[in-house]
């Protein structure tokens, strides 16, 4: 595996050996010495054109655990605010030895375009690329669900909703993917103006409301988040209706089952698409989920650019 | 002295034709030798309705010139120059200036297009009885590229246009249904998470276009027809009687949405590429009458434009130098149509789209510009270079089909597959 694009790029098998593969390095991240060698000497760019702090981190550690070399290229701070283009920036990086560019960008295709326009030859790893994938977050989500609702190794069986902005996420589009391949059941519901033309065909079941989802007894509860920056333009938006329609609430926290897992991809509003409470809930397995990114990162950044799996 | 000798015209009959002083002199038997065409079909020289040329203003992605090579190349004796330049072609004094660096390049007859509105910005008319007037005689108008969509301007420009007989073209848009729309409505954009340009956003600016055009008695042109719905209004149209004519790309005839699944900006282009679904009631529409002409929409862009990310490149791909061929596939070789529809897809009905008096026929005494077509050679895209752009979005296929010779004016333009630049 050269690049990390889409979950396109993987198949059934491949996906469950990158979970096996971060399940094992996880067990690193336990130890006082919470480093290997294996990147030692190569050189691990984070291209970011967007604000991001978690995920970036969340990369920039799991570089530093296989001993490469980082460096955070804020490109919104830098050359690009000048006007370069990707395919200069991404050209300079890989003069400057990048071996591999983590790339966060505003505009869907950014990533796809740096691995296969011929702009570059390192392995490009898509940690967000406008509102179409962000495939290590899904692939963390993946690995969360398997640690909590199975012993298999894939997610047959299993039973996830996928609750809220669905138009501008691109969290919800590399899941409904991802978790089908693996054989969950995913379901999607969300207000009718934020639920994207033919999603269905991505592999989801598409509910017109939470309470008539819920009634389906998930096994796992996954809320996007509300990116208000954009909500706001929507004249049909208000906080009030979206509480009351879309949000995890303490009466919903009430029909969920004593084992249904709650995930949220964080940065979370609290009170907004999940309340304090459900926040709270010992169900919620939101700081696991950010562990796991950890993990799930380092198996990838192996995975493309030592070519080998790690188990 | 040119004479084309056992040509197949588009009515079936082999003929010979002679050519003397620019003219058709002779069509017959002629005992005299010349270029042998056996097997080869003779057809009025084609005419683009819609090309962009990029001149003045963006002479590095297109100038008169070499959009004029590649017209001869894909065998055009006559292109209409959109009128998106920098100036913009909304004053005689640009209009003349394009008219007359295509008479200065000689391969092909350059027919300006006038902006419906100052600066295509949509606000305030251009100066259209002034453009009518001019030497270049402006017939059509279009702010293409942008839609007429102000209601109000749009029902001025026809009542101004029917004053000398003109048409206004539309590019079907409305804008506010399109605000920042990258390709096709649908699951494929929702997956690869781009915004979507919806069908209705063309259909419905047809449907009102079509009525105001009821209404004033005025002509209408629709540029670029993409939906099935579109189609539908149109044959509504022509059913009720309303001057309306339609035209549709050779890339929406062919091409899908799917291929917007590679992100390669070659691929996009406003209108967007569609369904195929959409591309079989194009050809169906094409096939009863309800759409009229191709079009190329060539639409040069240089380089950069191209080798960046999806929703900064440009909109638009190339289509002079393909056109004839992938019309062969589709019309010809697909076994739907015959040559005397090719020919009024491609030449005759454009011709007196624009007013264009010399192009569209073939008979003794008129104009000498003729195409010949050869329907048994292969063409693929690294043949395609005459444009100073190379955003050709065929990159991998062959066409069976490809143009000859082409006669502009009584002087061959092309001979042998090999353009002649004139003197």
């Amino acid at each position: 595996m050269k690049h990390l694009i889409s979950i396109r790029d993987l198949t059934r098998d491949s996906a469950v050996a990158l979970l096996d593969s971060a399940q094992q390095l996880s067990q690193v991240n336990q130890r006082t010495v919470k480093s290997l060698p294996a990147l030692r000497g190569k050189t691990v760019v984070n291209l970011f054109y967007e604000n991001s702090t978690r995920t970036r981190i969340s990369f920039e550690i799991a570089a530093k655990r296989l001993s490469a070399d980082v460096i955070n290229f804020d490109a919104q701070a830098s050359s690009a605010s000048k006007g370069e283009s990707l395919k200069d920036t991404a050209q300079t990086l890989e003069a400057l030895g990048a071996a591999a560019i983590i790339v966060r960008h505003p505009m869907s295709g950014a990533a796809h375009a740096l691995a296969n326009r011929g702009w570059v030859s390192a392995s490009i790893i898509n940690a967000g690329d406008g509102r179409h994938e962000h495939p290590t977050q899904a692939l963390l989500d993946a690995l969360t669900i398997r640690q909590l609702k199975l012993s298999g190794s894939d997610l047959t069986g299993v039973k996830v909703l996928i609750v809220g902005d669905l138009e501008h996420s691109r969290v919800a589009r590399s899941n409904i993917l991802l978790l089908s391949l693996l054989g969950a059941a995913v379901s999607v519901a969300g207000p009718a103006e934020l639920v994207p033309e033919g999603i269905a065909a991505m592999g989801a079941k598409v509910y017109k409301s939470f309470d008539e989802a819920l009634a389906e007894q998930p096994d796992v509860v996954m809320m996007l988040r509300v990116q208000l920056e954009r909500m706001l333009k929507n004249e049909a938006f208000t906080t009030r209706d979206y509480v009351k329609n879309w949000s995890l609430d303490q009466t919903r926290l009430g029909q969920l089952g004593k084992e249904t897992v709650i995930m949220h991809p964080g940065p979370i509003n609290r009170g907004l698409e999940i309340s304090n409470q459900a926040a709270n809930d010992p169900r919620s397995a939101v700081l696991r989920q950010v562990e796991n990114g950890l993990a799930v990162r380092m198996a990838v950044l192996h995975r493309v650019l030592s070519g080998e799996v790690t188990n | 002295m040119i004479i084309l000798k056992n040509l197949t015209l588009s009515d079936g009959s082999v003929q010979d034709i002679r050519i003397d002083a620019g003219q058709i002199v002779e069509i017959g038997r002629i005992a005299d030798s010349g270029t042998d065409c056996t097997d080869l079909i003779g057809l009025a020289g084609f005419v683009d309705p819609h090309t962009h040329l990029r001149e003045p203003g963006f002479e590095a992605s297109e100038t008169v010139l070499s959009g004029s090579r590649a017209a001869a190349a894909g065998g055009y004796t006559a292109i209409c120059a959109m009128a998106n330049t920098e100036p913009v072609a909304d004053n005689s004094l640009v209009i003349e200036r394009v008219y007359d660096l295509g008479m200065e390049a000689g391969l092909c007859f350059v027919q300006p297009i006038g902006a419906v509105t100052k600066g295509l910005k949509g606000l305030e008319l251009a100066n259209i009885q002034d453009m009518s007037s001019s030497r270049a005689k402006v017939a059509m108008f279009s702010d293409d590229g942008m839609c007429v969509h102000d209601e109000n301007l749009m029902r001025q420009a026809l009542v101004e246009v029917k004053k000398f007989g003109g048409v206004v073209a539309q590019h079907a848009q409305d804008p506010s249904l399109t605000v920042g729309a990258q390709m096709n409505q649908g699951a494929v954009a929702t997956e690869l998470g781009l915004t979507g340009w919806p069908a209705i956003a063309e259909e419905q600016i047809i449907a009102r276009d079509a009525q105001l055009a009821q209404e004033t008695g005025a002509r209408l042109h629709i540029c670029h027809l993409t939906t099935g719905g579109g189609v539908e209004v149109v044959r509504w149209a022509k059913a009720k009687g309303i001057q309306i004519t339609a035209e549709v790309t050779p890339h929406h005839l062919l091409l899908t949405e799917d291929l917007v699944r590679s992100y390669d900006p070659v691929y996009k282009v406003n209108p967007p590429l569609r369904t195929a679904d959409d591309n079989k009631a194009l050809l169906a529409g094409l096939m009863d009458g309800t759409i009229d002409m191709l079009g190329t929409d060539h639409a040069p862009h240089s380089g950069e434009k191209k080798d960046c990310e999806w929703e900064n490149a440009a909109f638009g791909m190339l289509g002079l130098e393909s056109a004839a061929s992938i019309l062969h596939q589709v019309l010809i070789q697909s076994g739907a149509g015959d040559w005397k529809l090719f020919e009024e897809i491609i030449s005759k009905r454009p011709a007196k789209l624009a007013g264009l008096d010399n192009h569209g026929l073939i008979k003794v005494g008129v104009q000498a510009n003729i195409t010949v077509f050869n329907p048994h050679e292969r063409i693929g895209v690294a043949e395609m270079n005459q444009s100073k752009s190379s955003n050709n979005p065929y990159l991998g296929l062959e066409f069976v089909g490809r143009v000859q010779h082409t006669i502009y004016q009584g002087q061959f333009t092309m001979i042998d597959q090999s353009v002649r630049d004139q003197k």
